[in-house]
């Protein structure tokens, strides 16, 4: 199996919804939405959404799935948890949509030009590489995450910011050369590779 | 021996030359005037914020905060552990639900923590805010009782923001208009912004980065309802927010013309200062727009 997406299309033809049950994190809950909206009223970047929760909780159970997996409306999830403190049926919304993201993402679905997506990736691969986040690597990481030549403009947007924290004490320019790091590095990543492992081992039960 | 003693997780954003260390500073300047010991996770790692879950799933993100529960047990016992800031309290809080919540996730957790050799022990102790230690374990009281220079005068917008909040909630308080913060400020001798609109909306988060054109409007609005109100000044009880309410008023100047320069400090600043501590111990030096007013009380 070589395209992970195939053989997901295969295996759940035409029941996105179970796909979702099965795959996503708190996907269970979804098919307890009863299309009351609150949620979709909640998110802060609200207007930027191509589809509000409640929609997307829709078009799930409607077996949209190439609409609902490559949108860009997950990766515009702020984490504010409006939507789970409003939600009549308690669903957790903040999760299920943060689950969304990250099986679309495992499928190769998601938008590839999608700036939270790629951010999200570089925070995760900055903390695990030493177990703690390195703020100067994440952000020259950022920067540059659309190219070189757009890197440059941004970090001279950004040199006040940068030039700010640091006469503040709050930025240290030597992080470039390792900084903050746990000790048990190897164990971290020992046991982050567990946890993937038995998360793909699931999700592949589910194939069969 | 102090009289509270709590497991702490400090968390990246605090780390020396990060960029909250102010925040842990005055949280250590106040700790020692409130008689509370703060004892270290032994090697704590991130927690993967609420962003992480683009390279990380559940399993993956979970461990992250079981490995420091674990390692908090193994240290001190069932202290409770100690978050400054909200996503690393938030996460970890998270994560001991999930796991007592979900078999799956339990198994999967001691599988992968068992790859290192440790362990879950029982009972996980809980995860607090340490909001959460100074309203409900020292109380207003205690706090108020040592306070030596009011911080008369100034009128300061409490912005909650959202994580500090929502889900969990600070004191069994309402997630439209949380209270704490506002009384906060007055215990200190200042006057709340009455009615701050946008005291428990959203700053843009993780999504500042990624994001930063739609989260900086959304931060203008926070901005634009603390001058309405009449503040001297913001405080907030959350890293994420500080930063994000502070360092961008430049960019949003130039966008909207606007004239912003507010200075953004931690509670933790606030009472330091009224505890008549110095602008080091209270953490003045860090801030990128300079809170002059609380340097003259400092001073005085
Ligand atoms: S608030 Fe809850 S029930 Fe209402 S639409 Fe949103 S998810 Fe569904
Ligand atoms: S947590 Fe995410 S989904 Fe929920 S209201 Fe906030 S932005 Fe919308
Ligand atoms: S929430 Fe932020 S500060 Fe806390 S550990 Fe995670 S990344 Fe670090
Ligand atoms: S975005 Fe700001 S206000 Fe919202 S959770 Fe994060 S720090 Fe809090």
């Amino acid at each position: 199996m070589s395209n992970p997406n195939q053989a997901m299309v295969e295996k759940y033809r035409s029941n996105f919804l179970k796909e979702v049950e099965a795959n996503v994190e708190e996907g269970h809950w979804v098919k307890m939405c009863m299309q009351c909206g609150v949620c979709s009223g909640s998110c802060p970047l609200g207007p930027h959404w191509e589809h509000p929760p409640q929609e997307i909780f829709m078009m799930i159970r409607a077996g949209k799935r190439e609409e609902v997996l490559g949108s860009s409306s997950m990766w515009m999830c702020t984490s504010c948890y409006n939507c789970i403190a409003r939600c009549p049926r308690g669903l957790p919304i903040t999760h299920i949509m943060h689950g969304l993201a990250t099986y679309a993402k495992r499928l190769g679905l998601q938008p590839k030009t999608q700036p939270t997506a790629k951010f999200s990736q570089l925070f995760w691969s900055n903390l695990t590489k030493t177990g703690r986040v390195n703020e100067l690597k994440l952000g020259l990481s950022l920067y540059f995450m659309n190219g070189f030549a757009n890197g440059i403009k941004t970090a001279l947007k950004m040199q006040d910011v940068g030039l700010g924290m640091y006469k503040t004490g709050r930025l240290n320019p030597l992080e470039i050369l390792g900084g903050h790091s746990i000790k048990d590095t190897g164990g971290l990543q020992k046991m982050l590779k567990k946890a993937f492992e038995i998360e793909e081992a699931k999700i592949a039960e589910y194939k069969g | 021996m102090a009289k509270r003693e709590y497991s702490f997780y400090p968390g990246c954003s605090s780390q020396s030359k990060a960029s909250s260390v102010n925040y842990l500073k005055s949280t250590q300047t106040i700790c020692e005037e409130l008689d509370i010991q703060l004892n270290e996770i032994p090697d704590w790692n991130c927690c993967s914020a609420s962003i992480g879950y683009g390279g990380g799933g559940e399993l993956p993100r979970i461990s992250l905060s079981a490995r420091n529960i674990a390692l908090s047990q193994q240290a001190h016992g069932q202290q409770d552990i100690v978050a400054t800031c909200a996503a690393c309290w938030l996460a970890t809080r998270e994560a001991k639900e999930r796991i007592e919540h979900d078999g799956e996730v339990r198994s999967g957790i001691d599988a992968a923590l068992g790859e290192i050799g440790i362990k879950i022990e029982g009972e996980m102790p809980k995860t607090r805010h340490m909001v959460e230690v100074l309203i409900e374990d020292v109380g207003y009281e205690e706090m108020q009782s040592k306070v030596k220079k009011p911080l008369e005068g100034l009128k300061i917008a409490g912005y909650v923001g959202c994580q500090t909040n929502r889900p969990f909630g600070i004191d069994g308080e309402s997630y439209e208009n949380p209270k704490y913060l506002d009384k906060m400020i007055e215990i200190v001798g200042a006057e709340p912004v009455e009615k701050y609109e946008k005291k428990a909306s959203c700053c843009g988060g993780a999504l500042m980065f990624s994001e930063p054109e739609k989260s900086q409007a959304l931060v203008k609005d926070i901005i634009e309802a603390a001058y309405d109100g009449g503040a001297d000044m913001i405080v907030t009880p959350c890293p994420v927010c500080q930063m994000n309410v502070e360092v961008y008023q430049g960019h949003i100047n130039k966008t909207y013309g606007t004239k912003f320069k507010i200075p953004v400090v931690y509670y933790s600043t606030l009472m330091a200062v009224a505890f008549g501590r110095n602008g080091k111990d209270a953490a003045l030096d860090g801030q990128m727009i300079r809170a002059t007013r609380l340097e003259e009380i400092a001073k005085k």
